[in-house]
């Protein structure tokens, strides 16, 4: 008999809920199979923390007295451009915004120290931030300057809205050239010299999730610390790519698009990201909790490290010009040992998504659940899968001749 | 035998003069040079190991701490800000001397900070900014 949400929900109120982490229960099933799993388990919790440059924050920062309207104008949040083009007082901030005097890579490669996802790891610790804001007036909103600290206990709203985030499976990346690159997936060293990789594995929650069977628009997620939802689908959400026979995706797939309450949030799961050479992100951690409805969920999240296939691109050359060669498929159980082996050289392997706190966030939504502090939602709608036809289009580009 | 890295602060009159190569060979040393910078007018920097017997290398440095060269010893120049670690791992593979390893049971990443020879790699390469470096 599948069990419903609601009946989770129950037991999870009366503190009676059995609730595992997404490395637990791969051991559950391995030692008592699927049917005992299902009935065993009723919440599968995952988590992720790795950099998700899609990331960013909206405000709004009240009406100052006399009134300005921000939306036409530019703002600043410590030095950090934010957009305004809205109305009076809401801006918006992204993760890889730079200030406008940021050298970038003019002495290559630029070490972007500072940027979009630095202040809104500071604005979600409390720390107060500079605002500087310029516009034009009118007869309503006459102001045209305004230079402030801005905190968030000050603000009306502060929402977090990363709009791709959760990325179920990942490239991993290799450097073929002959020199050192410096790229969004880290240093890579020349000749096969490191390979990065950047998915939880075993603890992604999309990959405990294969066919986005529970996780759906309005899923209640631990999102930075506090809660949140899924909102969308995240951008180039792709499910239609090639899957392994337990349907997990051999290639970058589904993504998030998630929202959430930025002053529940915690600056220890939202923390400034700079990747030398290339620019600025924002560490995000991200924890699913998956209704373990029937015996199809219990294996689906009993997916271990080595089901998972990641493809090898080269980032010297097929990534920046947007070729689909792979070199090749590796497991995650290979790429957690250290190194793996491309071509006949041995590579060594370097994470840039947190196992240490992918487990902590999987380990804390547990204890909430447990709790009972953390209920679970019914999806609203279900995200589209891979018979909705949704392929990741390349830029048409169509020169302007005039 | 023993090893030592050590930043020398050569004051703007030394730099240009054969004093590294003087100094190895007076008391019988091998050195590898980690990192060396010239930046008139305030001097010279230059990170070396030094290698050689306990006794000659002891010497060594009190001969050119004659010099008025400056001495510090370079362990403590890289260091980690642990709160700031989220223990990703991405520094481990860039590490030249072994000195971030992965622990596989715990996958948590320590720092040697004795083996650490100060390229300054995981310093640009920490997506956190955990890696710093004082010279
Ligand atoms: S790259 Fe930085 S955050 Fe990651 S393990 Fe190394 S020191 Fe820690
Ligand atoms: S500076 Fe960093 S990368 Fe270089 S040896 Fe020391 S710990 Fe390793």
């Amino acid at each position: 008999m599948p069990r419903t949400i609601q009946e989770i929900n129950e037991k999870i109120k009366a503190g009676k809920a059995v609730v595992v982490t997404a490395e637990e229960i791969t051991g559950i099933v391995k030692k008592k199979g699927v049917g005992k799993a299902f009935q065993e388990v009723d919440v599968v919790t995952t988590g992720t923390f790795g950099p998700m440059c899609s990331s960013g924050m909206y405000l709004n920062i009240g009406h100052t007295k006399p009134r300005i309207k921000l939306g036409g104008g530019t703002c600043k949040l410590n030095g950090v451009p934010a957009y305004c083009g809205l109305a009076a007082v809401d801006l918006f901030l992204g993760a890889a915004q730079l200030p406008d005097d940021d050298p970038r890579n003019k002495i290559h490669p630029g070490g972007f120290r500072y940027g979009g996802g630095h202040v809104i790891e500071e604005f979600v610790a409390g720390k107060d931030i500079e605002l500087e804001a310029s516009t034009y007036g009118t007869d309503c909103y006459p102001r045209r300057e305004l230079r402030s600290w801005l905190n968030i206990k000050d603000v009306n709203e502060a929402v977090l809205f990363n709009i791709r985030n959760a990325y179920q499976n990942y490239n991993v990346a290799v450097n073929l050239s002959d020199k050192a690159i410096f790229t969004y997936m880290g240093i890579l060293k020349p000749r096969l010299g490191n390979a990065n990789y950047c998915s939880a594995g075993v603890l992604s929650p999309l990959l405990n999730d294969p066919l986005y069977r529970t996780i759906g628009i309005g899923t209640r997620l631990f999102l930075g610390g506090g809660e949140g939802f899924v909102s969308w689908q995240g951008t180039q959400h792709n499910p239609s790519v090639p899957r392994t026979e337990r349907e997990v995706p051999r290639r970058p797939a589904g993504t998030l698009c998630v929202i959430g309450d930025l002053k529940g949030m915690d600056a220890r799961y939202l923390r400034g990201v700079s990747m030398y050479g290339y620019g600025t992100s924002l560490g995000v951690g991200i924890g699913i909790p998956i209704p373990i409805l029937d015996e199809e969920m219990a294996f689906f999240t009993s997916v271990a490290d080595e089901d998972i296939l990641a493809p090898i691109v080269d980032y010297s050359k097929g990534y920046p010009e947007l070729k689909s060669d792979v070199l090749g498929e590796v497991s995650y159980k290979d790429l957690r040992s250290g190194k793996i082996t491309i071509g006949n050289k041995e590579v060594p392997t370097g994470p840039l998504s947190s196992l240490t706190k992918a487990r902590e966030i999987a380990q804390l939504l547990k204890g909430r659940i447990e709790k009972g502090e953390f209920v679970l939602t019914e999806a609203v709608e279900r995200l589209p899968g891979k018979e909705s036809g949704i392929t990741f289009k390349a830029f048409q580009e169509r020169p302007i001749e005039r | 035998m023993i090893s030592r890295r050590v930043v020398l602060h050569f004051p703007s009159e030394l730099v240009g003069q054969p004093i590294i190569s003087n100094t190895v060979k007076r008391y019988n040393l091998e050195f590898n040079i980690l990192k060396a910078s010239i930046a008139p007018p305030e001097g010279g920097l230059l990170v070396l190991e030094l290698l050689g017997g306990k006794k000659d290398v002891q010497e060594a440095l009190d001969y050119l701490k004659e010099l008025k060269i400056k001495i510090e010893s370079l362990s403590r120049d890289v260091t980690r800000k642990d709160d700031l670690c989220v223990h990703c791992g991405v520094c481990v593979a860039l590490c030249p001397s072994d000195a971030l390893v992965l622990n596989q049971a715990t996958w948590q990443v320590e720092f040697v900070a004795d083996k650490c020879v100060a390229c300054e790699l995981c310093v640009k390469a920490c997506p956190y900014a955990a890696m710093e470096v004082r010279l």
